[in-house]
């Protein structure tokens, strides 16, 4: 199944959209704008409406999605993104309001902030939240300016954040946004931060540890409590990435885990769906001693009435052009008020359920490093799948003809051939078991035919692809060829 | 129990069974006591859809929207006309509750729709290449100074202050961070000064920004611009409106090295500010130092067409602390939006929408320079936005407010300089004879 790019379906003189005739007197553009300065030329095809219909719609046919099945992508959260949550994203009062409304003319939406920002501090235990970020990465990118931020108020000239090894690609990498120099700490032989390393390490320049608990392993660190006394005996401050909060929610929270900066992904945790890439959300949130740091502005309520307040000396600035990625969150606040407080404790529960489900079906067939409790997702090593001469990245294939999606795979760098599963709560027993099904049938195949493992996938739209001449002969533009 | 989780009693026994414990807390025993929340979250419980729905609609009520009355606002998010069409393809399911394309063999949808984006973003501004995107505009800014900070090996940055206050707050904020010495040059009649910006150029200079049209709505000469920062050894970026880059030469063309701007106007709600998308594009040498993911074509193992993500050895997943940027992923969906709004139009539309904002805006100009008491006070060539001068400008808004008239952005705040300035923005969505009464209120509000 291929479909022809847009530019291959372009016809001269085809239109897919009329505008109201022009109804004011015009004026000749070259009165008005120097001719350097008028546009020549505009290369775009030409399509009806329908074309471009039907054409996205071929191509939407070609994805797998949550909706069309199971994809059990470790850390990504992929779970029902409930359908009712884009019906209020569009209602006109979310939809289209400007962002330079007068506050009077938006109580609706501030208020709506506003409550967002208070359900997620109680949830975090965290005494105040900036909705602000676009992302997970800019939400940790938020959180070390904070941290940055408090140690510079103080004169403290910090220079390194710890991160253990099991961490997300995106915590070193927003580390170096913000000028920190980062340091590795071990994992040990229960997949959690080395104490013993983490001692070795922490030293009055340390600005602070950057943790996921459950950590990328799916495995709870219960020496939570002693990381936050070493961290804040030398004065350094304990980040908490909220991309696995989808494990814990109403069980307990980073707040009362010692946690002095958390960031949540809406798009993950509160059911937002994920969009092919994006957008997400990632508001950070603050204990009172980092409050004055925030991003601004800040949504104030006072007799019911809700106004913004960007005068503070101490804040970092702003990330983001606007207040966040509102429309995400009006999802989020409706995934909150659907569940209820019941409700989410019970989706914590549930998605730990199903992975600890899973990981004990699959343990008679597969490696699994980490043979205990997990959270919400579990990692699995394919390295006994060597004598075959086969890889994870051939089992993640084989599930692709299947109808599934594939774990995470070849992360956390810790786990050598790693594939990482995290089923969700909204996925049903029957789905779970059909699913380890296939994994018991794909590991039986591993041995007595490992071809169809190599040559998966072979029932997709395209078959595996040439990635090397993709990047050594970028085709990224279809205007110039390479 | 909420209906998103789907077990029932005897399903939830037998997995509890399976898995050889009794209760799920006992799947929690990990968790220290003293750290558990032992008690109920203080968020009301949970209700039905019908609930809830009635509740965030009263809510959303409560907002006076742009459809009830005439949006004059601008400043980066224009109140455009949006396609029907557009919607109902984003409301595919296999469009937006798919992730980030990890496995290309299933996600070939999403791939090409942004090789669809890249390509129509870079015949837009005139460039070689684009990423898959960024957050917004301002986040774009702040990466393409970093690309602009790594190419020269410099670390000054040199920004006019006709460039959006809120771009120019999160550049402060997020390169800033990164000991980024930045420059703010003021402006003349509107636009920027070239004579200060030849003094203060030199070379430690990484690179100079501008926005074309400017945050006033002036067109901003970009070419000699270019030609200072390239004589120092600097690159030019320019921030653009991409709608009105169907009436304006591309920036490409002008000798602009990276071109970014915020894709909203592209067909994407206003949405109280986001999500919107960023777009960044940039020349061919500057490749290697484009931020975020970068989709390409290629052949599968039958030689069928196919994409993939490439170039991800510049990417926080391979490079951890060593990226270039600590961007994860990009806005698909709002990229595959303004993908549909370009294909819908097509260049003969997308001329039309800017055409038909320029139109409107110099009509409304000609008829606000018939009013007393009302100044233009910049001369400069204009796109759709343009700057008036009033008396008592806040409580000119109020009143026009009252007549159902989002007259403005008052200016004062973000250029004390400007007291009693309000900012206008005119899309092709505004008829004349909403700009008619727009005159006539504002008339009667300033006698």
């Amino acid at each position: 199944m291929t479909e022809p790019l847009l530019f291959e379906l372009d016809t001269k003189g085809r239109r897919g959209y009329a505008l109201p005739k022009l109804d004011v007197p015009t004026v000749d553009p070259a009165d008005h704008i120097p001719t350097k300065f008028l546009r020549k030329q505009l290369d775009m095809p030409s399509l009806s409406e329908l074309e471009t219909v039907r054409h996205f719609t071929r191509l939407s046919r070609m994805n797998h999605s949550v909706d069309i099945g199971f994809y059990p992508l470790g850390s990504c959260t992929m779970k029902y993104n409930p359908k009712v949550n884009e019906n209020i994203a569009r209602l006109p009062g979310f939809a289209n309001i400007h962002p330079y409304q007068n506050a009077d003319s938006v109580q609706g939406a501030l208020k709506l902030l506003k409550t967002t920002e208070q359900y997620l501090a109680e949830l975090t235990g965290m005494d105040a939240i900036t909705l602000q970020p676009a992302a997970g990465a800019q939400g940790e990118m938020t959180g070390l300016l904070i941290i940055k931020a408090y140690h510079n108020k103080k004169g403290n000239n910090k220079k390194k954040i710890l991160i253990p090894d099991s961490g997300h690609g995106t915590n070193p990498a927003s580390c170096t946004m913000v000028g920190y120099e980062v340091v590795n700490i071990k994992s040990d032989d229960r997949g959690c931060i080395d104490i013993a390393d983490l001692k070795a390490n922490i030293a009055p320049d340390v600005a602070g540890l950057m943790i996921t608990n459950p950590n990328t392993l799916g495995l709870f660190d219960e020496n939570i409590g002693e990381l936050a006394t070493l961290v804040h005996s030398v004065d350094g401050l304990l980040y908490y990435d909220g991309a696995n909060f989808n494990a814990i929610m109403g069980w307990t929270r980073p707040g009362d885990m010692g946690f002095d900066v958390v960031h949540l992904n809406l798009h993950k945790t509160f059911s937002t769906p994920h969009g092919g890439g994006g957008p997400g959300s990632g508001p950070v949130g603050v204990k009172a001693h980092l409050k004055e740091f925030l991003p601004t502005p800040r949504i104030v309520e006072k007799n019911n009435t809700y106004s913004f307040e960007d005068q503070n000396n101490d804040t970092i600035g702003a990330v983001l052009g606007s207040f966040g990625n509102f429309s995400v969150i009006v999802k989020a606040l409706a995934y909150i008020m659907y569940s209820g407080k019941e409700g989410l404790k019970d989706a914590s529960a549930y998605a730990v359920l199903n992975a600890n489900y899973m990981m004990k079906k699959l343990k008679d067939t597969y490696y699994v490093p980490y043979d205990r409790f997990c959270k919400h997702e579990f990692v699995i090593s394919g390295k006994t799948l060597a004598k075959q001469g086969v890889k994870t990245l051939d089992v993640a294939k084989r599930l692709l003809d299947f109808g599934y999606h594939s774990p995470t795979i070849y992360f956390p760098l810790i786990v050598e051939e790693a594939m990482m599963f995290e089923p969700t709560e909204t996925e049903s027993k029957d789905t779970l078991d059909s699913f380890i099904e296939v994994m018991e049938k794909i590991a039986k195949e591993a041995v007595e035919n490992p071809d169809l493992l190599k040559n998966a996938p072979i029932s997709t739209p395209v078959r595996r692809l040439d990635e090397a001449t993709a990047a050594r002969k970028p085709d990224i533009n279809f205007y110039q060829k390479p | 129990m909420s209906t998103y989780i789907p077990h029932t009693t005897a399903e939830l026994q037998e997995m509890l069974n399976v898995i050889g414990v009794k209760t799920i807390d006992e799947l929690f025993a990990e968790i220290p006591q003293k750290l558990r929340l032992n008690k109920d979250l203080n968020i009301p419980s949970g209700m039905s859809e019908l609930e809830m729905t009635r509740k965030l609609t009263s809510l959303s009520e409560m907002n006076k929207t742009v459809d009830k009355n005439v949006c004059f606002l601008g400043g980066g998010a224009y109140d455009h006309i949006i396609p029907a069409a557009i919607d109902h393809l984003l409301l595919r399911g296999d469009f937006f509750t798919a992730y980030t394309p990890y496995q290309p063999e299933v996600s070939q949808g999403t791939l090409q729709c942004i090789y669809e984006y890249q390509s129509l973003i870079c015949s837009l501004t005139g460039m070689d290449q684009t990423n898959a995107s960024l957050y917004e505009g301002a986040t774009a800014n702040v990466e393409a100074i970093k690309m602009a900070q790594a190419q020269t090996g410099r670390k000054k940055v040199i920004l006019f202050d006709t460039i959006n206050p809120a771009y120019r707050r999160v550049i402060k904020t997020i390169n800033g961070a990164q000991e980024t010495e930045i420059v703010t040059l003021g402006f003349e009649d509107g636009v920027s000064d070239l004579t200060k910006l030849s003094q203060a150029i030199d070379d430690k200079t990484a690179a100079v920004l501008v926005q074309y049209p400017n945050f006033f709505g002036c067109i901003e000469d970009i070419e000699n611009i270019a030609k200072i920062a390239h004589e120092a050894g600097a690159l030019c970026i320019v921030c653009a409106n991409p709608i009105s880059l169907a009436l304006l030469e591309a920036p490409g063309n002008l000798g602009a090295d990276i071109v970014t701007g915020e894709g909203q106007p592209l067909g994407v709600p206003l949405s109280f500010g986001g999500p919107y998308i960023g777009f960044l594009a940039a020349k061919k040498a500057l490749l290697r130092k484009m931020p975020g993911r970068i989709v390409g074509k290629t052949l599968d193992l039958d030689g069928k067409q196919g994409f993939v993500l490439t170039l991800q050895a510049r990417e926080q997943h391979i490079r951890r602390e060593k990226a270039g940027s600590n961007i994860c992923s990009n806005q698909a969906l709002v990229a595959l939006n303004t993908t549909i709004y370009m294909a819908l139009m097509g260049a003969e539309g997308l001329k039309e929408v800017a055409l038909h904002s320029f139109q409107k805006a110099h009509y409304m100009k000609s008829e606000l320079a018939k009013l007393e008491n009302v100044t233009i006070p910049f001369t400069c060539s204009f796109f759709h936005e343009l700057v008036i001068k009033v008396p008592n400008a806040d409580s000119v808004l109020k009143k026009m407010e009252e007549k159902g008239i989002f007259a403005g952005i008052a200016l004062e705040k973000y250029y004390p300089n400007l007291k009693d300035c309000i900012l206008i923005a005119i899309t092709e969505k505004r008829t004349k004879s909403e700009i008619d009464d727009y005159c006539k209120y504002l008339g009667e509000a300033i006698k």
